[in-house]
């Protein structure tokens, strides 16, 4: 790899070199996970070194032109043919991971389980089940812990991450730190204490009446039985709470914002870009996708474009083999640029108005296709890189 | 199978889709519809931003429903309001002076069993339609990767659940939730290649996974079609370099980004047509689909929202 840039990056490619970790964050459906597979597939390429992307939910057409049908928690690797297949060679090795959140939930547990018993109890516990299954903040947490666990062992000279949809673009910062919490609660301990002890504390009692009235015992016993079991890993899971964040926070890691002009977005892309200066995060990039071509809002062009609607008949006389369908294309054109101009123009207006202070802010023109296939991907990343 | 109800008669309608395809724009849509329909509309949004209000350009609500355009209640979801307000007139319990430790405790349960916060949320609404002050409560519900659990919560807790009030209290929102005369689910999706796929793949969940009928699917930002076949092949004959100049030297300056802007505009609209399709074919047969127009607006607002409904209203037969 080349070596790290002095002072801050320039260019995506200056801010790829000199990190280990990129969080690819931001709104929905901008192009998130594309936007990471891109710049890790151009870095591979262009910079060299085994190069992970860790992706949450890549679209299925993409997955299956990069070889990874059916990946799952394991990290595959893009063999080079892909590669050549775009007329591209990789200089170093690409490879890829997708989220289960289950999974990964399953393998924490085994990890950190003191013995096999305890182990097999919280697997089969329903709250347990519920909670790695279906609670959206685990997802949040089980991401950046997987994060973890990679870049701690040290395989890998890059890891572009794509961070998983979040209610709030934030969650998944706090994750580690509520999960810390959660179980270092008094609360926690509070709740336990009947079913360990059988004593009910005489000031705690109003509320295991009120607790058993609107819960049941049953439902009691499972949330007590759950923690019981998980406070013999309470010490491990807390640490590795808190390791997770210091990584967040790593020099060596930086944050890019990927969004689109729509209003939206821009909105929740320049409220995170704040959350994040906020919380002394790197904000390395922000990478707007998707952006209208800046000829649509060309004055000139737009001052012809109206002329134009007023005149079709006029200005399509003999051009063509007939004169009716073509007066009326000519209209349909003119009438078509003044419409993508309103929208180009209100897009350039809302860049105007983001703030926040990336090191790298990149453009990145709207594609007539679809990205699909390792062509698309260095396509797009060939835009973001300089 | 019963003949699904028209969309507006319905009492409670869950709007949902993929982030960034705009189901807060179809969700303000339909309520204005609703509202000039002569229904009094409750619009509820669940990951509050204050979205629904501004496309009404009424300032942000909160907990408290307020009119925010003639017929139109708007109110924001939060949960720890919705607690208080279970806790009083759901079961009864004395909480003045106790709602601290005990809302503490209950955010607690929340954290570790998944679909307390979910039935929160359902149950208010839930709430709503049962005390009819509303004719429809339209929810601007969270991005389809969350929908389902919070549909699925009533019957999450019932399983997990098995006795107390709690339990009694998932039993009517149940019956609101299965009732396919009371209770729907519009998915609004854009032709665009991750959005339907999260469509298709969301229609089936909702089937398999929660006791909720889907009502539409919406799709959002369809481009006009520029041409036929023949303007195309016309719009090819004023591409040539030649031709091309001719016109330039007619309009009076040069018309490349004119034809160039079309250009684009035709391919964008055929990926997505493509995409279209797609949905189409993988959606439930008598499934209807509504189509709304890409905006080429300046801004987004009262008038934006007056023009969705309009367009809705069209699509619907209405």
């Amino acid at each position: 790899m080349t070596t790290a840039a002095t002072g801050a990056a320039k260019t995506v490619a200056q801010l790829l070199a000199a990190k280990d970790i990129v969080i690819a964050c931001g709104p929905g459906g901008v192009g998130k996970t594309t936007t990471a597979a891109a710049l890790a597939a151009t870095a591979v390429v262009e910079q060299g070194g085994r190069v992970l992307v860790l992706t949450v939910d890549p679209a299925r057409r993409l997955a299956d032109a990069l070889g990874l049908k059916g990946i799952g928690n394991d990290e595959v690797r893009i063999t080079d043919d892909v590669f050549e297949r775009a007329a591209a060679h990789p200089r170093g090795e690409l490879w890829a991971a997708m989220l289960d959140t289950k999974q990964s939930w399953d393998d924490l547990i085994r990890t950190h389980a003191p013995d096999a018993e305890t182990r097999e109890q919280i697997l089969a516990n329903p709250l347990y089940q519920n909670i790695s299954g279906r609670f959206v903040q685990s997802h949040d947490y089980i991401a950046m812990e997987r994060l973890y666990e990679i870049h701690s062992e040290g395989t890998y000279d890059l890891i572009v991450v794509d961070t998983p949809p979040t209610r709030n673009a934030l969650d998944f910062l706090d994750a580690p730190q509520r999960m810390a919490d959660f179980f270092s609660s008094r609360l926690l301990r509070w709740l336990i204490v009947p079913y360990r002890s059988r004593l009910v504390n005489f000031a705690s009692k109003p509320f295991y009446q009120i607790a058993d009235r609107i819960l049941g015992t049953q439902f009691l016993a499972d949330i007590s039985e759950f923690f019981i079991l998980f406070q013999s890993m309470y010490a491990g899971f807390v640490e590795r709470a808190e390791a997770v964040t210091r990584l967040l926070s790593d020099r060596r890691t930086t944050f890019m914002v990927v969004s689109t002009l729509e209003a939206t977005p821009v909105r929740e892309a320049e409220f995170f870009s704040a959350e994040l200066t906020a919380r002394q995060l790197h904000l390395g990039a922000v990478v707007l996708n998707k952006v209208l071509p800046g000829y649509l809002r060309d004055a000139q062009a737009d001052k012809l474009a109206q002329s134009m609607t007023g005149r079709t008949t006029e200005l399509a006389d003999g051009l063509t083999d007939d004169p009716v369908v073509a007066a009326r294309v000519v209209g349909e054109v003119a009438e078509s640029f003044l419409n993508f101009g309103v929208v180009a123009r209100r897009e350039a207006e809302q860049q105007a108005e983001l703030k926040g202070t990336p090191d790298v802010l990149v453009t990145v023109p709207f594609f007539d296709a679809d990205i699909y296939d390792m062509g698309g991907l260095l396509q797009l990343g060939a835009q973001v890189w300089d | 199978m019963s003949a699904a109800p028209d969309l507006l008669d319905l009492r409670l309608l869950f709007v949902t889709g993929k982030g960034g395809v705009g189901k807060t724009t179809v969700a303000a849509g339909l309520s204005q519809l609703a509202a000039e329909h002569g229904k009094r509309v409750l619009v509820c949004e669940v990951d509050a931003k204050g979205d629904v209000t501004s496309l009404f350009e009424a300032p942000p609500t909160d907990f408290s429903p307020r009119e925010i355009a003639p017929g139109v209640w708007s109110m924001s979801m939060d949960t720890e309001a919705s607690l208080r307000e279970y806790l009083k007139l759901q079961l009864r319990i004395p909480v003045v002076g106790r709602i601290g430790p005990l809302a503490k405790a209950f955010d607690f349960v929340a954290t570790a069993a998944p679909g307390v916060r979910e039935i929160l949320t359902v149950g208010k609404l839930c709430w709503e339609v049962r005390e009819s002050h509303y004719d429809i409560v339209i929810v601007d519900a969270p991005a389809s990767g969350h929908i389902i659990g919070q549909l699925a919560a009533p019957q999450a807790i019932n399983d997990l659940v098995k006795v107390g009030l709690i339990r009694s209290q998932t039993d009517w929102m149940l019956d609101i939730l299965s009732d396919a005369r009371q209770t729907g689910l519009v998915a609004v999706c854009t032709p665009e290649e991750m959005p339907v796929n999260e469509t298709l793949e969301l229609v089936t969940r909702v089937r398999e996974e929660t006791t909720v009928r889907m009502s539409a699917v919406v799709i959002n930002r369809v481009l006009p079609e520029l041409f036929g076949q023949r303007e195309e092949e016309i719009f090819e004959q004023l591409r040539a370099p030649d031709v091309e100049r001719v016109l330039s030297e007619r309009a009076g300056g040069t018309v490349t980004p004119v034809l160039e802007a079309a250009r684009l505009a035709v391919t964008m609209r055929r990926t997505r047509s493509a995409h279209m399709q797609r949905l189409q074919a993988g959606l439930p047969e008598g499934l209807p689909v509504l189509l709304l127009p890409y905006l080429f607006a300046r801004s987004f607002g009262a008038r934006t929202t007056r023009q969705v409904a309009r367009a809705l209203g069209e699509e619907l037969g209405l």
